[in-house]
């Protein structure tokens, strides 16, 4: 102790002290860094990717450029994997249609083959996070209570306590997320689309990522007291108060009264 | 019943127990009083009646909830049917919700109905306070009784805010984390208050118990004293009357309390009642099982109070973040002293206070039983509405992302359009409603004067047109013409015969300031003598219609205004026209 205490007034402590730490980040990005494209469920083959390039080409590359290196009008695709592109594709958000404040998911426009072949070129060109497992989605198999703990510390802020969506600034947006498949939910986490953040493996883990998917599943959209007037807490409420009990009430009051005169 | 001459047991057990009951308490001759006492009937009469049987439905269903809820904010962790929440640590506050939602029979029912009832109560307190403004039934004598309702609607308040504040859940609890920056935000006392509030820092140990006394003890035992202040006034001054034929302040015309009036307003406890069940079987109110246990940090969008609250929330999301202010070491938190408690301040000062505020203006001391038809009090309706318009810019801007969301707009623009809105909608509310006012006054007079429109054209044997007039029935007259005009205070002047300034001038002038305010702008009812001009003008063009004996001489004698007798009867007939 006493060793130590006195080398760290050594003019090279700093050095070594830095070196410790980038060793120490380097060794946690290799354990966490998000896996790369070859841990794809489907191997991609040659083939595939090949198809993928024209396809590409055909519907991408005017805004991601050719070799998706991205241009003025969209961003460079080198590394986002295959995971972005089946997610963007796969909800209908890409291609992309019309600029506005986000791009709005639109009747998607490819088959899962044609995006499976995308991803698969877009992987080829850099490594980045895969398409996840059907395992690794089931619902059956997370922990709805820690998805909900995890949930609400982490989207609820956005995406509404129970998922039913949310306002951002500037015209943006938090989708409701009781229609989407937890493949895309998954990969909406691992990717983070537009303005939402990336929660990559180290943030939120593969099972809390179930966790999550399991108590969409569960709560997402259910109501066990009646209709779930949107689920979007007491302002609904209050309008449904007015409209329909309000309503009913001076409806009666009114037919109580004109009975008289 | 038929009347038997043996009276069934049953009769003769009413019966027994109440002679029993009149021989000692003497209550006989209050009931036939009371049984006599005339109501007079109009749909705007039920809304407090609304009120009133929403709070019966919320007492009645919350005796159910006490019950079951356990008001304690000791940690557990729960086990139950609902999966989302298993093993999750929680209040046992939130425990027992969570229990009576899912475990407890009826309960999820009992707390949906408890909940749709308060809702239903605040906006029956408000629309119910609307007819009262509006049709002027606070001036004397009621404006006691108007500062006692005033008073339910604060209590109406405190009782929704710590009821929905109980289970303890993280919805209600970013509310409580808003009062507590709110009571904070206090200059001085503020962080000491908050202390004593909360027991400590907030969230403490030992708000839920406190709320819990204060919501299931103090505030409805004030709030059921005040409403039977409320109801002996209302049975003490006599319930007021539309303005019509027959109806004057010094009179009541309507039915007797018993059996007619009893008989429909026990009708519609059953439809307050019914609807609220129906509503709270069907819609879901509160999940708190959505939002999970209290917990500081998280916060959900979406997030926002009660209805009834939404105005305050409203005002802060307005407010710019920049108008904090640091004295030396003192943060002064204007953005939050300004909508927190300025902004309610103003509204509710200027409620409560408004009927001595037109009565000042007015400077009538005379009692008051007709009500007013709204567009014959133009300042007063405008300013009531211009008073809504902002309260509800205010609800609005509290919801502004759930605006954004559904209409596709950008909440940045939403939030500035509320921030212009909020000064410019209230001004420009008042405007358009005095016009419509005045508007409406004048298309009285000139129905008065001229009749209804028949759109029957009649060609003369010169070629001229004229279109045929009907002359309103008494009745209808009547309605028209029956209101004072009331006009600015005329002031004694500032200096006596001698000069000398006189005493209590300058009061006066603001006085008089005030009242021109209120009613430089207006259109008289018009007079007999403008009536009987106008028929004696029309009388020279007069056509018989065909077939018809010549129409009835119309004199000055008939009809209404402050002046003229209350009409018997109908007199006019199809005949007149100009
Ligand atoms: C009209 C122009 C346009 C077209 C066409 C288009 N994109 Fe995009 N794309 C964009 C823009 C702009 C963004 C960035 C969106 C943002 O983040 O706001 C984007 C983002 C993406 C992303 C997410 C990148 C990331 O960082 O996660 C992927 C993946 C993607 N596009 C794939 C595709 C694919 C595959 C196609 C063809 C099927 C396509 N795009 C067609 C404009 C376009
Ligand atoms: C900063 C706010 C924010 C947070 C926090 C956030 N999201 Fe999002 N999320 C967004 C936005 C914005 C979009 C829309 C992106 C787009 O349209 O490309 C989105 C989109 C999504 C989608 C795609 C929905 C669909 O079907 O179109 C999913 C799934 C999703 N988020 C899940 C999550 C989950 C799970 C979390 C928590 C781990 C989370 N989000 C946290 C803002 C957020
Ligand atoms: C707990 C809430 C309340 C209840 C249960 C309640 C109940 C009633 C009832 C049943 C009546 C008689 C019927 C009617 O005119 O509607 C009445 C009259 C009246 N209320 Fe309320 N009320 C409440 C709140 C208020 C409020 C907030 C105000 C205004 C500040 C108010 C002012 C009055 C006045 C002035 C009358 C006399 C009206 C008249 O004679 O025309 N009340 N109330």
């Amino acid at each position: 102790m006493k060793a130590l205490a006195a080398r760290r007034q050594d003019r090279r402590a700093p050095i070594v002290l830095l070196l410790l730490a980038l060793l120490l980040t380097g060794g946690l990005y290799a354990v966490l860094a998000p896996t790369s494209a070859d841990a794809a469920p489907v191997q991609a083959s040659t083939n595939d990717i090949a198809t993928g390039e024209k396809l590409f080409q055909a519907n991408c590359a005017s805004c991601h450029g050719p070799a998706a290196s991205g241009t003025a009008s969209g961003p460079s695709l080198i590394g986002v994997g295959a995971a972005a592109v089946d997610f963007q594709v796969g909800t209908g958000r890409m291609p992309m249609q019309m600029s506005g404040p986000q791009a709005l998911p639109k009747p998607v426009q490819f088959d899962q083959e044609q995006i499976n072949q995308l991803a698969a070129f877009v992987a080829s060109l850099g490594a980045g996070p895969a398409i996840p497992t059907a395992e690794q989605v089931d619902p059956a198999l997370g922990d709805v209570a820690n998805g909900m703990l995890i949930f609400r510390t982490n989207c609820a802020m956005c995406h509404n306590a129970v998922g039913a969506g949310g306002a951002l600034s500037q015209g943006k947006f938090a989708p409701n997320l009781w229609e989407t498949t937890p493949t895309h939910l998954y990969e909406a986490m691992l990717t983070g689309p537009q303005s939402m953040p990336v929660f990559n493996d180290a943030n939120i883990t593969p099972e809390e990522k179930r966790d999550i998917i399991a108590f969409i599943d569960q709560q997402g959209g259910t109501s066990p007291g009646g209709l779930d007037l949107g689920a979007l807490g007491p302002v609904s409420e209050g309008l449904w108060a007015w409209v329909v009990g309000m309503g009913l009430l001076i409806g009666a009051a009114v037919w109580i009264g004109a009975k008289s005169s | 019943m038929t009347t038997t001459a043996t009276p069934t047991p049953v009769e003769k057990i009413a019966g027994g127990t109440a002679d029993y009951l009149d021989q000692r308490t003497g209550i006989g001759t209050f009931v036939k009083t009371f049984a006599r006492k005339i109501f007079p009937d109009h749909w705007s009469f039920l809304l407090g009646e609304i009120a009133l049987f929403s709070f019966i439905t919320i007492l009645i269903s919350g005796v159910f909830l006490t019950i079951f809820f356990v008001p304690s904010m000791t940690e557990v962790h729960y086990e139950g049917p609902w999966a989302a929440m298993n093993g999750v640590e929680m209040s046992e506050a939130f425990a027992s919700t969570l229990r009576l939602s899912f475990e407890v029979r009826g309960g999820l029912l009992m707390r949906q109905i408890h909940h749709w009832a308060a809702l239903i109560f605040m906006a029956a307190i408000v629309t119910h306070m609307m007819r009262v403004f509006f049709t002027g039934a606070f001036r004397k004598p009621r404006e006691v009784n108007w500062v006692v309702g005033f008073l339910l609607l604060i209590l109406g308040l405190a009782a929704g805010f710590s009821g929905y504040s109980l289970p303890d859940d993280v919805l209600s609890g970013n509310g409580l984390r808003i009062t507590d920056g709110v009571v904070k935000a206090v200059p001085i006392i503020g962080s000491y208050t908050s202390y004593f509030i909360f027991g400590g820092e907030f969230p403490g140990q030992d708000l839920i118990p406190r709320l819990f006394t204060v919501h299931i003890l103090l505030v409805p035992g004030i709030i059921l004293a005040l409403i039977g202040l409320h109801l002996f006034f209302v049975v003490l001054h006599k319930h007021t009357q539309y303005p019509g034929s027959g109806r004057s302040d010094k009179n009541v015309v309507g039915y007797p309390l018993f059996p007619i009036y009893v008989a429909k307003a026990g009708g519609y406890f059953f439809t307050v009642f019914g609807v609220i069940a129906l509503m709270a079987a069907t819609m879901s109110i509160n999940p708190v099982w959505n939002y999970g246990p209290y917990d500081p940090s998280p916060i959900s969008a979406g997030a926002q109070p009660d209805w009834y609250m939404l105005f305050l929330e409203g005002s802060l999301r307005l407010m710019p973040g920049f108008t904090e202010v640091v004295i030396g070491h003192y943060t002064l938190s204007l953005n939050v002293i300004i909508p927190a408690m300025v902004v309610p301040g103003i509204l509710f000062t200027l409620l409560a206070a408004y009927p001595f505020i037109e009565a000042f203006a007015t400077g009538d001391k005379r009692e008051h039983h007709v009500l007013d038809r709204p567009r014959n009090r133009p300042f007063r309706t405008a300013f009531g509405v211009s008073i809504l318009t902002a309260f509800f810019i205010l609800v609005l801007a509290g919801s502004n992302d759930l605006i954004a969301t559904h209409f596709h707009m950008s909440l940045n623009d939403i939030t500035w359009a509320f921030r212009v809105l909020i000064f410019v909608g209230p001004w420009f509310a008042f405007w358009v409603t005095k016009r419509i006012c005045l508007g409406l006054q004048r298309k009285d007079r000139e129905l008065v004067l001229h009749g209804h429109e028949t759109g029957r054209i009649v060609r003369f044997a010169n070629g001229e047109y004229i279109e045929v007039h009907k002359p309103l029935d008494a009745h209808e007259r009547w309605l028209r013409v029956q209101h004072d005009a009331i006009r600015p205070l005329e002031i004694e002047p500032a200096e006596d015969s001698r000069g000398v300034r006189r005493k209590g001038y300058r009061l006066d002038r603001m006085r008089q300031r005030l009242s021109q305010t209120f009613y430089e702008d207006r259109i008289e009812p018009v007079t007999p003598a403008e009536l009987a001009a106008s028929h004696s003008h029309g009388q020279h063009d007069a056509i018989a219609p065909a077939g018809e004996p010549a129409p009835a001489q119309l004199t000055g004698a008939v009809g209404g205004g402050q002046h003229l007798v209350d009409p018997q009867d109908e007199t006019a007939l199809d005949g007149r026209n100009r």
